[in-house]
């Protein structure tokens, strides 16, 4: 009998220790996926450049890091920490404002798979462009948070884990205010529903979905930045897989829904923390992931949290 | 006096059929003008390209002395023409007082920065809009469905609300398209009572488009009348009722003053 207890109490710390690490990966899906989400909810349209937006945000992180690391004034590592996601989220933004300026703005009246191809492109193109300049060698990520592990009743967690989970947390709240409550955010939401009408409010719609760009990409960034804090090898295609299951996380949620983009990233994140728990192998996470699209998509194609159908105007 | 709207020898097509042709009209500040004409005459279509919906491609149209015959319509807009709907265009999932709000838009400056650290002019800002909605839907009986979809709402309830949306922004000019489809005659009356309350307490200038008869001659001070894209008359409204030519073209020849049917969907945005 004792052995049967102490097997349910290991099996309970087992079970809180990888939910706590779903958390984790969660927070860093569900950030990429708002990106998907809102460009679609505004745009109905997948913006298929966004994982690599999302590692162009990781590198960017890392040559701040670098950067104010290298330079001759110690600077305190919350500094440095802080600096680079500034730097990222600054520079990712207007990366993402550009590709929308120059790539898929002219293509808005042509039929949508047309952005979509173009998507595509973008994205082979910024793997490409990065693997030119820097190579394929791997790049490390340095340590800006300190490797203490604490341990409180059985369970262990670091200070990057809480980082990260309350970051992500921070973020969300804060963009869901955004969208929720304030002008701009209902200028956003209008757009997705009736787009020929809201330049009739006063609402500069092309500014409006701009911003909805620099924003996406902009804690794409501060996502990239936690990740490469976390999992501190980049490499230029990193962004094919993450990228995936951030957009299989936004159409699990609910594509276009901003708080069905944050249940969707932290399913996935548990899909993957589960995955080798109850099937043989790692090597099965995918199949798990994507498995659970073609399911959903059967039974309820518009998400958990989804809406129906947008209004055709 | 200068007008506040002065559209010159305006015209439009789409593809080769002619939608209206050399449209000329002045409106001085404080008036109350109506477009008149039947199904079809181009009246929409004015109301497009004066808020930039259509692109202009021969004419001009001056606001308050200003050529804004190029400005894209969120210009337009913030610059104090607002504009409601003969076909209702609300956003349908989004509240009540959403919608309202929505239309101060242009009306309001702040950041991006400004909204992500909830600065005090945004959050000043932000307040007044909502208050300000709230007094728009207290006039429009309409509080108590401030937080109800609008698609929820009946039909005459969401013309109010586009109107509310409307007044919100602030206009000079107020463009009407056709306020009073689809109302009875009691609602008839009590919407030309707010129409006059409104110009009166927000100190307005008032361009409406109307179908039927009775409500402009008892509500308009000038009326202009299209028929197939031409001006074929315009002047005071005893002087437009005797008018040959409106009588011809524009109440047929078994029609009567306000005899007519309801008016299909026109071209709109």
């Amino acid at each position: 009998m004792p052995a049967v207890h102490l097997w349910g109490k290991n099996m309970f710390q087992l079970l809180a220790q990888n939910v706590l690490n779903a958390l984790q990966l969660g927070s860093v899906y569900a950030l990429i996926a708002l990106g998907y989400t809102m460009v679609y909810g505004i745009l109905t349209m997948i913006n298929f450049a966004h994982g690599d937006i999302f590692m162009v945000g990781t590198y960017l992180s890392l040559a701040g890091a670098v950067f104010l690391l290298g330079l001759p004034l110690k600077l305190p590592l919350v500094v440095v920490f802080l600096g680079a996601m500034t730097f990222s989220m600054l520079l990712t933004a207007l990366l993402g404002v550009s590709i929308e300026r120059l790539a898929y703005r002219p293509l808005r009246s042509a039929p949508r798979v047309s952005a979509v191809i173009t998507a595509l492109g973008v994205g082979l193109f910024l793997e490409n462009i990065t693997l030119g300049i820097l190579g394929p060698q791997p790049l490390h990520f340095p340590d800006l948070i300190p490797l203490t592990r604490w341990e409180v009743a059985g369970l262990t967690f670091t200070p990057l884990q809480v980082l990260i989970i309350v970051m992500a947390a921070g973020l969300m709240i804060l963009l869901d205010l955004l969208v929720r409550r304030t002008l701009l955010g209902m200028a956003m939401r209008a757009i997705a529903y009736n787009r020929p009408i809201v330049p009739l409010m006063g609402v500069p719609v092309d500014h409006v979905i701009s911003l909805t760009f620099a924003i996406g990409s902009a804690i794409a960034a501060a996502g990239g930045l936690l990740y490469g804090l976390a999992y501190p090898v980049l490499d230029p295609l990193m962004g094919v897989r993450i990228g995936w299951w951030a957009f299989i996380a936004a159409v699990v949620g609910g594509i276009g829904n901003i708080r069905g983009a944050m249940l969707g990233g932290f399913i996935l994140g548990a899909v993957e923390v589960f995955t080798p728990l109850v099937l043989p192998s790692s090597t099965y996470r995918d199949f798990v992931a994507f498995s659970l699209l073609l399911v959903l998509l059967i039974f309820k194609p518009t998400g958990i949290l989804g809406r129906p159908v947008f209004e055709r105007v | 006096m200068q007008p506040i709207l002065e559209v010159t020898h305006l015209s439009h097509s789409f593809g080769g059929l002619k939608a209206l042709t050399d449209l000329s009209l002045e409106i001085f500040p404080g008036e109350l003008v109506g477009l008149i004409g039947p199904n079809g005459a181009g009246k929409t279509t004015v109301f497009n390209l004066i808020t930039g919906v259509f692109r202009i491609s021969q004419g001009r149209i001056f606001f308050r002395s200003e050529n804004i015959s190029d400005w894209r319509s969120h210009r337009i807009t913030a610059a104090g023409i607002a504009r409601t709907f003969q076909n209702i265009r609300l956003f349908k999932e989004l509240s009540v007082l959403d919608n309202v709000r929505l239309g101060a838009f242009g009306q309001h400056r702040y950041s991006l920065l400004d909204a992500l650290r909830r600065s005090r002019r945004f959050t000043a800002a932000e307040q007044q809009v909502t208050n300000q909605a709230f007094a728009l839907l207290e006039r429009f009986n309409l509080t108590h469905y401030a937080h109800t979809p609008a698609r929820h709402l009946a039909y005459g309830e969401q013309r109010r609300i586009e109107m509310a949306r409307a007044l919100i922004s602030r206009p000079q000019l107020l463009l009407l398209d056709e306020p009073a489809a689809g109302m009875n005659q009691s609602e008839i009356e009590d919407l030309i009572q707010r129409v006059r309350q409104i110009q009166q307490d927000f100190d307005l200038t008032i361009l409406l488009i109307e179908h039927q008869m009775r409500v402009v001659v008892n509500l308009c001070q000038r009326l202009t009348v299209l028929d197939f894209g031409q001006t074929i008359a315009s002047g005071t409204p005893q002087e437009i009722q005797r008018h040959p030519k409106v009588l011809e073209a524009y109440l047929g020849k078994d029609g009567g003053l306000g005899q007519e049917a309801p008016e299909p969907a026109e071209e709109t945005p």
